[in-house]
């Protein structure tokens, strides 16, 4: 009668879902509390996205400059997030992230120096001092290797290329997954007393974008039909570099480091138009604001020859670009004959990053439903409406880390739970319907004609008008998805894996674009033509917060927590 | 725009074939993207691995035109429009389906490496100039080109006895690390293999971080091999001090 014997099963006390930076650090510390710990991932073992991520993990550490410290980071991710952070988990962030950082030396990942034998750290947009600890413009994979190599001789189960398709529940809580492995389509059950969700964001919605295949809002998705909350969906991160011609490698990341390392940004008639939208800060203002600059200097005309805005860096001697921007180098000449030594790049912005995600406890990384945990982006609150750049590995770091402990201390006292084999029998069912039809639509479409809708109407500027229209093309998408046909076999079929992984996008698109409407202001990263100013009185104290209500999306609004009196006191501080 | 014809593997390790396809050319265009468009327009089904699509993970290295290459950073334009391009899985590695083969010996082979040990009571002070080898071996994004060429796996077939360049590359990482304190010596010589290469530089020629795998990582490490198993004036100083450190 039992499904377990029908699949293969394994049994943790700890299932991961996402092998990237915030999985792999959950794992480490969830085997380390003595827990038992796998790691599932839908591609190789240190292939996930944070292997992209290129400027550095941004940690007080003051190495460089003397007076930074936790409350300036504090400060910083606050104001870059306007306000809408839970501040708690800023507070953790900003103290944490430095041990975090002396940890991964500790394991051996070797990071640039100073020249008295310091971890060496860079200028980053929206950080008061320099504070991004890196190595050259390939920080992500020193980082993710580190943890990789460490989680191996801890002695993790590692799942690769295993993509889950549903949380399985024993009355609201979460006791496992069941997924697929990608390689031979056989199915596959993963117990668990707790689950800890690091599945990253959902950039491949948008046709413009530096992520990945595997940026599909799975964990979102998968937590959503779950039962837990969504909060702040609306906070999509454009980042303002990413490479514009030629078009193939349209939207892949140009590091914000060419910026702190002291590359300007002009217009085609060579002005330098971050003059105008941000005088104090230039080129290192806040993602938000330089890419809504760029955008502007394109749409009004001052465009570079592929619609994008010129990024040169060739005033730095060539040696020095090489030595600290050595992949942006072989990016450009490779990919666009460009040599960034001699002359310009051509840059725009691209969907890069989700503050939105799965709403945590700050202490514990645990979200609504018991036994589920979330961390890094497929989490939320720690970087409000903005995220600075280089707050992204240290929010893997710090709070995957707090996710291990999290998920290892409850599996600990977590009773004993049982499968529902109705809920697996019905995610079988639905994950080969499509080789059943015998007429339907090939998935690549639908998800093309997704990632137009999204690009063109729920993009950097956004209007009640245009979401309306978003509103009923995703109805349209949804039942077109549904209606999908997969050809060949089960044996590592791309079509058939598309087929899944649209469905996670347009539950995400979905509560992006609810979440974008009823937000009625412009604030961080969310910018409305027919809104165009903060609303602190409104939307300043409130989150938007979705939830599963039957077959029906619900969006409701929680109030923002108040920041203590002492942290609040550092927010009015100047500098 | 022109067309172009990709000559693709299609199948498993027991049964398959190469097909043809004819691909728009869009300026710029790499082998990767040929290979979405065949995914998205012709054969859904069509197996590739991929992830970055910018030369940073490692994910779609394929035979293109008989050479090992990052399929993402090939360019159609810089191959002959002449003939068929042809795109085949890497050879040294089992086919599981198309272009995507079973790389799972390679995480074997680093399971047996020891970790990095840190040396007692360091102040972690390091200093670039005796860092800067050893960012050149952490630069390798595991796109196993460099396993895939080796002639003593691709030809021999050795991949019980040798661990290959990407794990000497490894190795020399945490050997040279300024701060480690293990000697994998042994390691190297018994398990992993390095006296089978004949340093024909064929991995440092395929490898797409420009790592000088053979001069900068295997060569020093047989030397430390040497030194520390076949040097008389060395065997005779061990003799006289006890056993190498520990490994």
């Amino acid at each position: 009668m039992t499904n377990q014997t029908k699949y293969e099963t394994h049994e943790h006390d700890v299932l991961i879902i996402g092998a990237g930076g915030a999985g792999l650090r959950a794992a480490i510390e969830g085997l380390a509390a003595g827990a038992r710990v796998a790691v599932v991932s839908k591609s190789l073992l240190g292939k996930a996205h944070t292997v992209m991520a290129e400027g550095g993990i941004a940690a007080a550490m003051a190495n460089v400059d003397k007076a930074d410290s936790w409350r300036t980071h504090f400060r910083d991710t606050m104001r870059g997030g306007k306000l809408l952070n839970n501040w708690r988990m800023a507070q953790l962030h900003a103290q944490e992230a430095p041990e975090r950082v002396r940890e991964l030396e500790q394991w051996g990942a070797l990071f640039d120096r100073t020249s008295d034998g310091d971890i060496l750290q860079r200028a980053f947009g929206g950080h008061t001092f320099k504070r991004l600890c890196h190595v050259g413009d390939r920080t992500g994979l020193e980082m993710i290797r580190t943890l990789q190599d460490r989680g191996v001789q801890m002695g993790f189960d590692v799942f690769m290329e295993c993509t889950i398709i549903r949380l399985l529940t024993d009355g609201k809580r979460v006791v496992g997954a069941f997924g697929y492995w990608r390689e031979q389509g056989r199915f596959v059950v993963l117990k668990a007393k707790a689950v800890v969700m690091a599945t990253g964001g959902i950039g491949k919605a948008w046709r413009v974008t530096s992520n990945s295949w595997e940026y599909t809002g799975d964990g979102m998705a998968l937590a959503y039909d779950a039962g837990a909350e969504l909060l702040d969906m609306e906070f999509v991160q454009f980042h303002p570099t990413g490479m514009v011609w030629p078009p193939g490698v349209q939207g892949i990341l140009v590091t914000e480091a060419v910026r702190g390392e002291g590359g300007i940004l002009r217009n085609k008639e060579g002005q330098r138009f971050m003059e105008k939208y941000d005088p104090n800060r230039m080129e290192l203002s806040t993602r938000d604001v330089v890419a809504r600059s760029i955008y502007t200097e394109v749409r009004e005309g001052r465009g570079s020859e592929h619609g994008g805005a010129y990024l040169d860096i060739s005033h730095k001697p060539a040696e020095y670009v090489k030595q600290k921007l050595p992949s942006m180098y072989h990016q450009f000449k490779e990919l666009a004959d460009v040599d960034i030594t001699k002359g310009p790049m051509e840059v725009g912005p691209t969907c890069h990053y989700m503050m939105g995600g799965i709403r945590v406890e700050a202490e514990t990384a645990a979200s609504s439903l018991p036994g589920l945990f979330a961390a890094g982006e497929a989490a939320a609150g720690l970087h409000g409406a903005n995220r600075l750049g280089g707050n992204s590995l240290s929010d893997l770091l710090v709070f995957g880390r707090r996710a291990g402990l999290g998920a290892a201390a409850y599996a600990d006292k977590a009773p004993a739970a049982s499968i529902n084999d109705g809920q697996i029998a019905e995610a079988e069912r639905d994950m080969l319907a499509p080789f059943d039809r015998g007429e339907g639509e090939n998935p690549y479409s639908v998800h093309r004609d997704l990632q137009e809708t999204m690009q063109n109407l729920v993009g950097i500027f956004r209007v009640e008008e245009d979401m309306n229209k978003a509103m009923g093309e995703l109805e349209k998408l949804k039942a077109r998805a549904a209606r999908g046909r997969v050809e060949g076999s089960r044996l590592f079929n791309p079509g058939w894996h598309l087929s899944r992984d649209l469905k996670s996008m347009l539950t995400v698109s979905e509560a992006v674009t609810r979440s974008a409407m009823a937000r009625k202001e412009s604030r961080g990263a969310h910018s409305r033509i027919d809104f165009p100013k903060l609303d602190e009185q409104v939307w300043g104290r409130q989150h938007n917060l979705i939830t599963r209500d039957g077959d029906r999306m619900k969006l409701q609004q929680i109030p923002v927590d108040a920041i203590p009196g002492e942290l609040n006191e550092l927010l009015a501080e100047d500098k | 725009m022109a067309d172009a014809i990709l000559e693709v593997f299609r199948g498993t390790q027991e049964a398959g074939a190469a097909k043809q396809y004819t691909v728009p050319i869009a300026p710029g265009m790499v082998v990767l993207d040929a290979l979405h468009y065949i995914q998205a327009n012709l054969e859904p089904d069509l197996a590739v691995r991929w992830n970055c699509k910018a030369g940073k993970c490692g994910s779609c290295s394929a035979e293109v035109n008989g050479k090992p290459r990052l399929t993402c950073k090939t360019r159609m334009d810089a191959l002959p429009t002449d003939k068929p391009i042809t795109v085949y899985p890497m050879k040294s590695f089992p086919v599981i389906k198309d272009l995507v083969t079973d790389v799972s010996w390679n995480y074997r082979v680093n399971k047996k490496i020891p970790p990095f040990s840190p040396k007692p009571k360091t102040d972690w002070k390091m200093y670039q100039e005796d860092m800067d080898r050893v960012q050149e071996f952490r630069k390798c994004i595991e796109c196993f080109l460099c396993q895939n060429v080796c002639h003593v796996v691709r030809d021999h077939h050795k991949k019980e006895e040798f661990g290959g360049p990407r794990f000497f590359v490894r190795v020399a990482a945490l050997e040279m690390h300024p701060l480690d304190n293990v000697s994998r010596a042994k390691l190297l010589k018994d398990e992993l293999g390095i006296g089978y290469c004949n340093i024909t530089k064929c991995c440092t020629e395929v490898c797409p971080e420009e790592i000088k795998i053979t001069d900068n990582a295997i060569i020093p490490l047989k030397e430390r091999v040497v030194d520390e198993f076949y040097d008389p004036v060395m065997k005779l100083v061990r003799k006289i001090r006890g056993a190498p450190k520990a490994d």
